[in-house]
């Protein structure tokens, strides 16, 4: 599949937002987050960033985003549906989140709002994930590590970016279970991650023969292509360039998100370097945005086998 | 909507004899035609005379050659299937010889299949149930998979959810320069398939016997046949049973309308015919008189 930047932002930016937001609420509903008032909404307005940007940057990816509207009535069948209204829903308990902060409410508001905007950052990520997961016929999303995966690197990269707020603030947070816990998401997470690309490499291709229904009658080739230019099919969906550098970028994707993390968390907790902290979280985004492309980049599309261009 | 309708009992649909088909391109380009001015054009094309020319179109005709497996073997370890974990690597190109015959590699003659590759009108398929926005539909009345141009958003994920194909976006050529945005139909941004030229078949004011797809009427060899797959007793039924057509990788479920009728057998009973047999029938040229030597020599070049 072709990876589109429009694409590859809106799912790294915003998953990192809900992440952060998923983060957020939940310590404020369990009532062991450290601060209030500016202490919360700093964190919040950054997650209202990358949400937002992200959500911008998928318009982009559009033919008419002017209608993009349209796209909260489907819910019945389409994941993208759900998604859309689950993002702009996340939205409400945000701006409650927001509200009771700067009103300088604790109690039970603002805990309440702290959960319900944790609920719908997972649900957001839960219909991001299964929009992929839901394409029959790409079997590399199909696999059983694509949702987990989703909701682990926008936990672990939201929470790299809490991490960093709750280390450097003013009146420094410095407990110690939740970047263990972070330490311990980039492990799991690099090694699904590398069960994932195990198994995508195993995965059956698709053939002409099998295309075409033709198999039966011998060894089939494609031997001409309907037009001897690209068309949007080979330019969408028969996109070739990533497996000769996919070793190498797995390999970038993999320090990135999971390595730089676990030595600025390891050395950072005993130093005290907390300036390590920023430097991670923009370490795992890196990362992301490179398995991101892979992602997409090396996911082969059925409808590929009916083209010359993939034949080897 | 985009949830399914109840199936409907008609199944509009086409049948496609690879048998006969010879791949002229000319239901690609009557569909092109009818479809750029019909009620669901333009059809855009972006850079149509430049180095790059990219466009949309409903119906595209590939060719494959097939090459007989041996009647010995019943299984050839070298054949790539989908259900192999690790296929093997597909065969080397056969070159071709000044005759156009296939070369030796694994002794026997390739078979040309043209294959015309369009919407198929699935039954069950997620293009329609992917679609965020209502915009792709499948019609409850005949089965005929549509989309709203006036609805779409051009999110593509009913292209991505076909492994026909069937689906193409009319966005502009990437090196188009940007004062093409404004011209009628360099920018569409939205989903363009196969209607099975719902604006022919229902037609009123043309004659009763063109209302039918374009592809149809223009194919040559009336390897393209138009009915209600639905009907058990209807003509694209009977050649269906008949000739034991198939339908395309059925594994994803949506249950496809269109059928293909696969190429028959050759005329010596077998799928293949062996290059051994033709090897045999080599001419010694020494033999010949010379006026018919000459002949040989002339005809062979």
């Amino acid at each position: 599949m072709k990876p589109a930047l429009s694409v590859i932002f809106f799912t790294v930016l915003s998953g990192t937002g809900y992440g952060l937001w998923c983060l957020l609420g939940a310590a404020l509903a369990a009532g062991l987050y450290p601060f209030a008032g500016d202490g919360v909404l700093v964190p919040l307005a950054f997650g209202f960033a990358l949400v937002t940007a992200g959500l911008l940057a998928s318009t982009s990816h559009l033919g008419r985003p002017e209608r993009a509207w349209r796209a909260l009535s489907q819910w019945r069948s389409s994941w993208l549906s759900r998604e859309g209204i689950a993002s702009l829903v996340t939205y409400l308990p945000m701006l409650a989140v927001a509200w009771l902060a700067f009103a300088g409410d604790a109690g039970s508001g603002l805990r309440t709002a702290g959960a319900l905007l944790s609920l719908c950052a997972l649900a957001t990520i839960l219909c991001t994930a299964n929009i992929y997961r839901s394409i029959k016929t790409i079997a590399a999303w199909r696999t059983p590590q694509v949702l987990p995966l989703y909701f682990m690197f926008a936990l672990l990269s939201g929470g790299l970016w809490l991490w960093a707020w709750l280390a450097l603030a003013p009146g420094r947070a410095t407990a110690l279970g939740f970047p263990l816990a972070l330490l311990a998401l980039a492990v799991v997470a690099a090694i699904i991650k590398v069960d994932h690309w195990k198994r995508i490499d195993a995965l059956p291709r698709n053939t002409a023969g099998h295309a075409t229904g033709l198999e039966s009658m011998g060894r089939v080739r494609a031997f001409e292509g309907p037009v001897t230019e690209e068309s949007y099919l080979t330019r969408e969906m028969a996109f070739v360039l990533a497996r000769k550098h996919g070793v190498r970028l797995r390999r970038i994707a993999l320090t990135l998100f999971a390595l730089v993390p676990v030595l600025g968390i390891v050395i950072a907790l005993p130093s005290g370097a907390m300036w390590l902290a920023p430097i991670a979280a923009f370490a795992a985004i890196a990362g992301l945005f490179v398995e991101r492309w892979l992602f997409f980049a090396e996911a082969r599309h059925a409808v590929a086998a009916f083209f010359p261009q993939m034949q080897a | 909507m985009t949830s399914l309708p109840a199936p409907a009992k008609k199944k509009l649909g086409l049948v496609i004899d690879l048998d006969i088909c010879v791949g002229c391109h000319a239901c690609a380009v009557a569909c092109k035609e009818w479809n750029d001015g019909g009620d669901f054009g333009p059809l855009p094309d972006d850079d149509p005379y430049g180095a790059e020319p990219l466009g949309v179109w409903f119906n595209r005709v590939h060719s494959y050659e097939v090459l007989p497996l041996a009647a010995s073997t019943t299984h050839d370890p070298t054949t790539p299937r989908i259900h192999d974990p690790q296929p093997a690597p597909a065969a080397p190109a056969r070159p071709l010889d000044s005759r156009g015959r296939g070369q030796p590699a694994t002794s026997q003659i390739p078979h040309m299949v043209h294959f015309p590759r369009s919407c198929l009108h699935c039954e069950t398929p997620d293009c329609v149930t992917v679609c965020p926005t209502g915009a792709s539909y499948k019609r409850a009345d005949d089965g005929i998979v549509l989309v709203d141009q006036d609805k779409c958003i051009g999110c593509q994920l009913c292209a991505w959810a076909c492994p026909y194909g069937a689906r193409e976006i009319a966005l502009p050529h990437p090196k188009a320069p940007a004062s093409d945005a404004g011209r009628k139909g360099t920018k569409r941004g939205t989903m363009q398939k196969c209607t099975l030229c719902v604006d022919r078949i229902y037609n009123e004011t043309l004659d009763e016997g063109d209302r039918q797809p374009a592809c149809v009427l223009a194919c040559p060899t009336r390897a393209r046949m138009f009915g209600d797959l639905g009907d058990p007793d209807s003509d694209v039924s009977k050649v269906v049973a008949e000739r034991q057509g198939f339908a395309l990788m059925p594994e994803f479920g949506y249950q496809p309308v269109n059928r293909y009728l696969p190429p028959r057998a050759r005329r010596d009973g077998s799928a293949s015919a062996s290059p051994a047999e033709v090897a045999e029938e080599t001419l010694d040229t020494g033999q010949l008189p010379p006026l018919l030597r000459w002949l040989d020599k002339a005809l062979s070049r």
